[in-house]
Protein backbone atom coordinates (compact mmCIF):
# COMPACT_ATOMS: atom_id res chain seq x y z
CA UNK A 1 0.00 0.00 0.00
CA UNK A 2 1.19 3.27 -1.27
CA UNK A 3 1.52 6.29 1.33
CA UNK A 4 2.14 4.09 4.40
CA UNK A 5 5.70 5.60 5.15
CA UNK A 6 3.67 8.83 7.57
CA UNK A 7 1.52 5.83 8.85
CA UNK A 8 3.97 4.42 9.93
CA UNK A 9 6.56 7.28 10.85
CA UNK A 10 3.33 8.56 13.26
CA UNK A 11 3.69 4.98 14.84
CA UNK A 12 7.83 5.21 15.36
CA UNK A 13 7.39 8.69 16.98
CA UNK A 14 4.38 7.53 19.37
CA UNK A 15 6.41 3.78 20.38
CA UNK A 16 9.54 6.43 21.15
CA UNK A 17 7.72 9.02 22.88
CA UNK A 18 6.17 5.95 24.99
CA UNK A 19 9.33 3.95 25.85
CA UNK A 20 11.11 7.30 26.81
CA UNK A 21 8.62 9.15 27.78
CA UNK A 22 8.59 6.56 30.82
CA UNK A 23 12.63 6.23 31.00
CA UNK A 24 14.00 9.82 30.47
CA UNK A 25 15.35 12.18 32.37
CA UNK A 26 13.16 14.95 33.88
CA UNK A 27 12.83 17.72 36.09
CA UNK A 28 12.27 17.07 39.60
CA UNK A 29 9.60 19.27 40.57
CA UNK A 30 7.67 19.23 43.86
CA UNK A 31 4.03 18.40 43.83
CA UNK A 32 4.01 16.63 40.26
CA UNK A 33 6.85 14.57 41.29
CA UNK A 34 6.87 11.55 38.07
CA UNK A 35 3.56 13.43 37.06
CA UNK A 36 5.42 15.38 34.79
CA UNK A 37 5.46 12.32 32.48
CA UNK A 38 1.82 12.78 32.20
CA UNK A 39 2.71 15.66 29.59
CA UNK A 40 3.97 13.24 27.01
CA UNK A 41 0.42 11.64 27.09
CA UNK A 42 -1.70 13.86 27.81
CA UNK A 43 -1.08 17.34 25.89
CA UNK A 44 -0.08 15.89 22.74
CA UNK A 45 -3.96 14.84 22.90
CA UNK A 46 -4.69 18.31 22.39
CA UNK A 47 -1.93 19.15 19.84
CA UNK A 48 -3.51 16.92 17.63
CA UNK A 49 -7.09 17.70 18.28
CA UNK A 50 -6.14 21.61 17.26
CA UNK A 51 -4.59 19.68 14.24
CA UNK A 52 -7.41 17.98 13.62
CA UNK A 53 -9.70 20.99 13.80
CA UNK A 54 -7.02 23.17 11.85
CA UNK A 55 -7.43 20.08 8.63
CA UNK A 56 -11.47 20.07 9.30
CA UNK A 57 -11.44 23.86 8.87
CA UNK A 58 -9.04 23.43 5.43
CA UNK A 59 -11.42 20.57 4.33
CA UNK A 60 -14.38 22.89 4.87
CA UNK A 61 -13.08 25.85 3.37
CA UNK A 62 -12.36 23.52 0.14
CA UNK A 63 -15.99 22.34 0.18
CA UNK A 64 -17.36 26.19 0.36
CA UNK A 65 -15.36 26.27 -2.44
CA UNK A 66 -15.59 23.63 -4.87
CA UNK A 67 -19.10 21.95 -3.59
CA UNK A 68 -16.72 18.77 -3.27
CA UNK A 69 -19.20 16.55 -1.08
CA UNK A 70 -15.97 14.09 -0.49
CA UNK A 71 -14.18 17.27 1.20
CA UNK A 72 -17.09 18.26 3.19
CA UNK A 73 -17.13 14.18 4.44
CA UNK A 74 -13.37 14.53 5.27
CA UNK A 75 -13.77 18.00 7.09
CA UNK A 76 -16.69 16.32 9.00
CA UNK A 77 -14.74 12.61 9.68
CA UNK A 78 -11.26 15.22 10.70
CA UNK A 79 -13.64 17.21 12.98
CA UNK A 80 -14.65 13.79 14.59
CA UNK A 81 -11.38 12.53 15.22
CA UNK A 82 -10.41 15.53 17.00
CA UNK A 83 -13.39 15.09 19.36
CA UNK A 84 -12.49 11.78 20.10
CA UNK A 85 -9.16 12.64 21.00
CA UNK A 86 -9.86 15.92 23.06
CA UNK A 87 -12.41 13.30 25.41
CA UNK A 88 -9.08 11.62 25.77
CA UNK A 89 -7.28 14.69 26.60
CA UNK A 90 -9.90 15.38 28.88
CA UNK A 91 -10.05 12.23 30.72
CA UNK A 92 -6.57 12.10 31.33
CA UNK A 93 -6.17 15.80 32.35
CA UNK A 94 -8.78 15.14 35.37
CA UNK A 95 -7.20 12.59 36.26
CA UNK A 96 -3.74 14.66 36.20
CA UNK A 97 -5.79 17.47 38.06
CA UNK A 98 -6.87 15.36 40.72
CA UNK A 99 -3.80 13.85 41.51
CA UNK A 100 -1.72 17.51 41.44
CA UNK A 101 -4.60 20.27 41.98
CA UNK A 102 -6.85 18.37 44.12
CA UNK A 103 -10.03 17.76 42.18
CA UNK A 104 -11.27 16.24 39.03
CA UNK A 105 -12.55 18.91 37.65
CA UNK A 106 -10.98 22.63 38.76
CA UNK A 107 -12.24 26.19 37.65
CA UNK A 108 -10.02 27.08 35.45
CA UNK A 109 -9.95 29.10 32.44
CA UNK A 110 -9.10 26.31 30.28
CA UNK A 111 -11.30 23.75 31.59
CA UNK A 112 -14.10 25.56 31.28
CA UNK A 113 -13.18 26.78 27.70
CA UNK A 114 -12.50 23.17 26.62
CA UNK A 115 -15.78 22.15 27.92
CA UNK A 116 -17.50 25.07 25.83
CA UNK A 117 -15.04 23.84 22.82
CA UNK A 118 -16.45 20.87 22.84
CA UNK A 119 -20.14 21.46 23.15
CA UNK A 120 -19.66 23.77 19.59
CA UNK A 121 -18.13 20.73 18.48
CA UNK A 122 -21.18 18.52 19.58
CA UNK A 123 -23.86 21.04 17.46
CA UNK A 124 -21.64 20.99 14.66
CA UNK A 125 -22.13 17.08 14.36
CA UNK A 126 -25.90 17.83 15.26
CA UNK A 127 -25.99 20.68 12.60
CA UNK A 128 -24.47 18.68 9.88
CA UNK A 129 -26.45 15.43 10.83
CA UNK A 130 -29.46 16.87 10.98
CA UNK A 131 -29.69 18.53 6.91
CA UNK A 132 -31.03 16.20 4.34
CA UNK A 133 -29.59 17.89 1.47
CA UNK A 134 -26.20 17.11 0.87
CA UNK A 135 -25.17 20.45 -0.67
CA UNK A 136 -26.95 22.40 1.81
CA UNK A 137 -25.45 20.75 4.01
CA UNK A 138 -21.85 21.85 2.90
CA UNK A 139 -22.71 25.42 2.77
CA UNK A 140 -24.32 25.18 6.36
CA UNK A 141 -21.97 23.16 7.95
CA UNK A 142 -19.01 24.71 6.61
CA UNK A 143 -19.62 27.71 7.37
CA UNK A 144 -20.75 26.66 10.84
CA UNK A 145 -17.72 24.76 11.30
CA UNK A 146 -15.42 28.23 10.23
CA UNK A 147 -16.93 29.54 13.78
CA UNK A 148 -16.38 26.34 15.51
CA UNK A 149 -12.56 26.80 15.02
CA UNK A 150 -12.66 30.38 15.58
CA UNK A 151 -14.44 30.35 18.56
CA UNK A 152 -12.35 27.04 19.75
CA UNK A 153 -8.92 29.44 19.06
CA UNK A 154 -10.73 32.00 21.39
CA UNK A 155 -11.74 29.78 24.28
CA UNK A 156 -8.08 27.18 24.54
CA UNK A 157 -6.12 29.74 22.93
CA UNK A 158 -6.86 33.44 23.81
CA UNK A 159 -8.96 33.78 26.91
CA UNK A 160 -7.03 31.33 29.24
CA UNK A 161 -3.68 34.21 29.04
CA UNK A 162 -5.69 36.76 29.64
CA UNK A 163 -6.55 35.89 33.13
CA UNK A 164 -4.64 33.41 35.48
CA UNK A 165 -4.48 29.94 34.94
CA UNK A 166 -3.51 26.46 36.90
CA UNK A 167 -2.30 25.50 33.10
CA UNK A 168 1.44 26.63 31.93
CA UNK A 169 1.90 29.50 29.41
CA UNK A 170 -1.37 31.17 30.54
CA UNK A 171 -1.81 34.40 32.00
CA UNK A 172 0.53 36.58 30.00
CA UNK A 173 3.61 33.63 29.94
CA UNK A 174 4.99 32.43 26.61
CA UNK A 175 3.85 28.51 26.42
CA UNK A 176 6.33 25.90 27.72
CA UNK A 177 9.25 27.89 28.44
CA UNK A 178 12.57 26.59 29.46
CA UNK A 179 10.80 26.28 33.49
CA UNK A 180 8.16 23.88 32.10
CA UNK A 181 10.16 21.92 29.80
CA UNK A 182 13.66 21.41 29.56
CA UNK A 183 16.04 20.06 27.18
CA UNK A 184 15.44 16.51 28.13
CA UNK A 185 12.16 16.23 27.63
CA UNK A 186 11.66 18.61 24.73
CA UNK A 187 12.62 15.69 21.78
CA UNK A 188 9.98 13.68 23.86
CA UNK A 189 7.57 16.04 23.97
CA UNK A 190 7.97 16.79 20.42
CA UNK A 191 7.93 13.45 18.62
CA UNK A 192 4.20 12.55 21.10
CA UNK A 193 2.91 15.50 19.76
CA UNK A 194 4.12 14.56 15.44
CA UNK A 195 3.25 11.24 16.48
CA UNK A 196 -0.31 11.80 17.25
CA UNK A 197 -1.12 14.32 14.72
CA UNK A 198 0.20 11.90 12.27
CA UNK A 199 -2.18 8.83 13.80
CA UNK A 200 -5.08 11.22 13.70
CA UNK A 201 -5.17 12.15 10.42
CA UNK A 202 -4.24 8.20 9.55
CA UNK A 203 -7.69 7.06 11.90
CA UNK A 204 -9.80 9.99 9.92
CA UNK A 205 -8.29 8.77 6.58
CA UNK A 206 -9.63 4.99 7.47
CA UNK A 207 -12.76 6.25 8.45
CA UNK A 208 -12.88 8.44 5.45
CA UNK A 209 -12.14 5.25 2.83
CA UNK A 210 -15.08 3.07 5.66
CA UNK A 211 -17.19 5.52 5.18
CA UNK A 212 -17.18 6.09 1.09
CA UNK A 213 -16.88 1.88 0.84
CA UNK A 214 -20.19 2.12 2.38
CA UNK A 215 -21.74 4.72 0.25
CA UNK A 216 -20.49 2.54 -2.36
CA UNK A 217 -22.32 -0.47 -0.97
CA UNK A 218 -25.71 1.00 0.06
CA UNK A 219 -25.97 2.11 -3.72
CA UNK A 220 -25.18 -0.93 -5.57
CA UNK B 1 21.60 50.02 35.41
CA UNK B 2 21.90 49.35 39.50
CA UNK B 3 17.92 48.26 39.10
CA UNK B 4 18.45 45.81 36.26
CA UNK B 5 21.73 44.13 38.16
CA UNK B 6 19.74 43.66 41.34
CA UNK B 7 17.08 42.30 39.58
CA UNK B 8 19.34 39.41 37.76
CA UNK B 9 21.25 38.65 41.52
CA UNK B 10 17.72 37.89 42.73
CA UNK B 11 16.82 35.89 39.20
CA UNK B 12 19.56 33.92 39.92
CA UNK B 13 19.80 33.31 43.52
CA UNK B 14 16.06 31.63 43.35
CA UNK B 15 17.59 29.69 40.13
CA UNK B 16 20.42 28.70 42.15
CA UNK B 17 18.31 28.00 45.37
CA UNK B 18 15.03 26.01 43.10
CA UNK B 19 18.25 23.90 41.73
CA UNK B 20 19.53 22.92 44.96
CA UNK B 21 16.28 21.97 46.11
CA UNK B 22 15.05 19.73 43.56
CA UNK B 23 17.13 16.53 44.31
CA UNK B 24 15.11 16.41 47.51
CA UNK B 25 11.89 16.16 45.76
CA UNK B 26 10.93 12.38 45.82
CA UNK B 27 10.68 10.80 42.26
CA UNK B 28 10.65 6.80 41.80
CA UNK B 29 14.10 6.39 42.12
CA UNK B 30 13.54 2.88 43.20
CA UNK B 31 11.82 1.55 40.29
CA UNK B 32 14.81 3.03 38.51
CA UNK B 33 17.28 1.69 40.09
CA UNK B 34 16.03 -1.76 40.67
CA UNK B 35 15.33 -1.72 36.65
CA UNK B 36 11.75 -2.81 37.06
CA UNK B 37 10.93 0.40 34.73
CA UNK B 38 12.65 -1.74 32.09
CA UNK B 39 9.18 -4.05 32.60
CA UNK B 40 7.03 -1.39 32.46
CA UNK B 41 8.53 -0.03 29.11
CA UNK B 42 8.24 -3.65 27.84
CA UNK B 43 4.66 -4.02 28.20
CA UNK B 44 3.83 -1.02 27.19
CA UNK B 45 5.63 -1.05 23.82
CA UNK B 46 4.44 -4.33 23.45
CA UNK B 47 0.52 -3.47 23.97
CA UNK B 48 1.91 -0.46 21.53
CA UNK B 49 3.49 -2.26 18.94
CA UNK B 50 0.32 -4.45 19.38
CA UNK B 51 -2.59 -2.20 18.41
CA UNK B 52 -0.05 -0.53 16.09
CA UNK B 53 0.01 -3.71 13.46
CA UNK B 54 -4.07 -4.46 14.15
CA UNK B 55 -4.18 -0.82 12.66
CA UNK B 56 -2.11 -1.29 9.62
CA UNK B 57 -3.95 -4.15 8.83
CA UNK B 58 -7.28 -2.83 9.50
CA UNK B 59 -5.74 -0.52 6.60
CA UNK B 60 -4.79 -2.77 4.54
CA UNK B 61 -7.98 -4.70 4.95
CA UNK B 62 -9.70 -1.58 3.50
CA UNK B 63 -6.75 -1.07 0.51
CA UNK B 64 -7.81 -4.47 -0.89
CA UNK B 65 -11.84 -3.72 -0.84
CA UNK B 66 -11.34 -0.46 -2.06
CA UNK B 67 -9.13 -2.40 -4.93
CA UNK B 68 -11.99 -4.27 -5.55
CA UNK B 69 -14.90 -1.83 -6.26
Amino acid sequence: MKGIWWKLLGLLLVLFSLVFGMLGPVQRLPILNETIRVLYYHVPMWFAMVALMLTSLIYSLKALNTNNLAQDSYAFEAAKTGFFLASIGLATGMVWARFTWGAFWVNDPKLNGTAVTMLIYLAYFVLRNSVEDPFKRIRLAGVYNIFAFVMMIVFIGILPRLTDSLHPGNGGNPGFNKYDLNSDMRPVFYSAVIGWILIGLWLTNLRVRYKNLKEKHEQV
Amino acid sequence: MNKYKLALFFMLSALSNASAQMPQVEMADALRENGKIYVVVVIIAIVFIGLAGYLINLDRKISKLEKKD
